[in-house]
């Protein structure tokens, strides 16, 4: 994966994390987190539950505000912007438009009741689209792209398979082209055939448009294929970050070292 | 900085030791003191028994390893870049212009066809997905891979099949540095005499190579120099 960045046309970050601490109560969720993030980088965060991968996320999608510390991203106009100051209309364009979230449980992410084309096609309208050929043509389009037969196009997602599901998600959130996505344990409570699908299809999309991406996950194969860069969380702190094979190769602190050995060689 | 420096690859005592923080924080030194030059159109091989670090040196160069100490001076888009010092997304560069690295084993990603496996590192330096193909066949040709396989993903493939699949696709690039881990192991006679012809065209192409390779006959065939890394070697 490390060897299709594209040349860095754009020299400066997209996503900054700065001191980023979360506390609740007297328990530190994340404590002093800080990092660049690039356009078109794949940044993963690793680590067991409870060591703030997720706590981190939601710090960084601004789904919940730092106690100490701050998040600014590059907005399309070049100014980066601290995500506490948005009003809240930059802060829903974000949301519909430059950014995508996939839950690890599409459910979260869809709306299960209505047809997979209205899925897709809720987002466009959300910018503005208004003519609905226009919006289902795109919508089966992007079917098409994440590997489901159009003739389920009006066929809600309650009726697919949970991988089928997790690609309907993924396509409902690129359909408007964000340049960030944040990813939560993409492949968590996928059969092993299926997340290997997903993640091909993932690892290509990213690639092809030049996404960001901020993915969570505790699976270091999930890392090892889809990220250039990776930060090993534990008891809220990242304790070790690098390029993604470095830190799977040669990990250097002991709890990386106890990761990378607990996988079962195929 | 030091004078200025004409090799493509110039390491100045670089050094590596591993930790083994779950074997009660055992110190494994691995080399140092590794200091050596690889020009332009020169192939290094370096030489020593199994253990004395020649991978650990490769990975070191590639930015796959972190080193402990020293220099890797790496030539890099009309600069030089110090590989022990660099950021990742600056490893990364180095990478996807500068240094090829054909590793002892593909790591094959599912689903992804054979063709599209070797053409990949053209397309990531902006060749056009017809073109970089169309390469990818020449080689895979040329490396006795049979057409038919050419769409299938090359992880149900033999050893040898994988093996050339892996030469293939560090092949492709116009590097202008390539590191290879025994790239003929697995091969047969006549698939390692296609390997020695692609590392001559890559020399008479400038490209500065450094290798591993147990076998003799193959060594004298590519040698331009031999560095012996067993005084490199750090066990104390």
């Amino acid at each position: 994966m490390a060897e299709t960045l594209r040349a860095a046309k754009d020299d400066q970050p997209l996503l900054v994390a700065e001191g980023l601490a979360k506390n609740y109560g007297r328990l530190a969720a994340c404590r002093d987190i800080s990092f660049s993030l690039y356009p078109g980088e794949v940044l993963a965060i690793v680590g067991e539950s409870g060591s703030g991968k997720s706590t981190l996320l939601q710090l960084l999608s601004a789904q919940l505000s730092p106690s100490a510390g701050r998040v600014s991203y590059r907005m399309r106009d070049g100014v980066l912007r601290d995500l506490a100051s948005l009003g809240e209309a930059e802060r829903r364009f974000l949301f519909r438009t430059d950014w995508g979230f996939v839950h690890q449980d599409p459910a979260l992410g869809l709306r299960m009741a209505v047809s997979a084309g209205a899925n897709v096609g809720e987002r466009l309208m959300a910018v503005g689209w208004n003519h609905y050929g226009n919006i289902r043509q795109t919508a089966s389009s992007w079917l098409e792209r994440v590997e489901i037969d159009t003739a389920r196009i009006d066929d809600a997602p309650r009726t697919y398979s949970g991988g089928m599901r997790q690609r309907l998600q993924i396509a409902r959130n690129l359909v408007t082209e964000p340049r960030l996505v944040f990813m939560d344990e993409p492949t968590g409570g996928l059969d092993v055939s299926v997340q290997a699908r997903l993640l091909d299809l993932m690892r290509n999309l990213v690639s092809e448009l030049d996404l960001a991406a901020v993915v969570v996950t505790h699976d270091l194969a999930v890392a090892r294929l889809l990220s250039h860069r990776v930060m090993v969380m534990k008891g809220g702190q990242v304790i070790e970050t690098g390029l993604t094979d470095q830190v799977l190769d040669d990990p250097h602190q002991p709890y990386t070292q106890l990761l990378v050995s607990s996988i079962l060689p195929p | 900085m030091s004078a200025p420096m004409t090799a493509m690859i110039e390491i100045i005592n670089a050094e590596k030791t591993f930790t083994m923080h779950l074997q009660g924080g055992i110190r494994l030194p691995v080399v140092r003191g590794v200091s050596f030059e690889v020009d332009a159109g020169e192939c290094v091989v370096l030489a020593g028994p199994s253990g004395a670090g020649k991978s650990s040196i490769l990975k070191m160069i590639f930015g796959n390893y972190r080193c402990d100490g020293g220099r890797i001076g790496i030539r890099h888009d009309g600069a030089v870049i110090d590989l022990a010092r660099a950021e990742p997304r600056d490893v990364l560069s180095v990478r996807r212009a500068t240094i090829g690295y054909v590793s002892q084993f593909l790591r094959a990603v599912p689903r992804v066809a054979t063709v599209d496996v070797v053409a990949e590192p053209l397309i990531a330096t902006g060749t056009s997905r017809e073109e970089a193909r169309e390469r990818a066949g020449q080689l895979l040709r040329r490396l006795n891979i049979p057409e038919r396989l050419w769409t299938l993903p090359p992880s149900t493939f033999s050893g040898g099949e994988q093996q050339r699949v892996n030469i293939a696709r560090g092949f492709i690039s116009d590097h202008p540095i390539l590191l290879l881990d025994e790239p003929t192991a697995s091969l047969d006679a006549a698939n390692r005499e296609v390997v020695v012809g692609l590392i001559d065209e890559k020399k008479r192409a400038g490209v500065a190579m450094v290798a591993i390779v147990h076998d003799d006959e193959i060594r004298r065939l590519i040698a331009d120099r031999v560095v012996d890394v067993t005084s490199f070697a750090a066990a104390a």
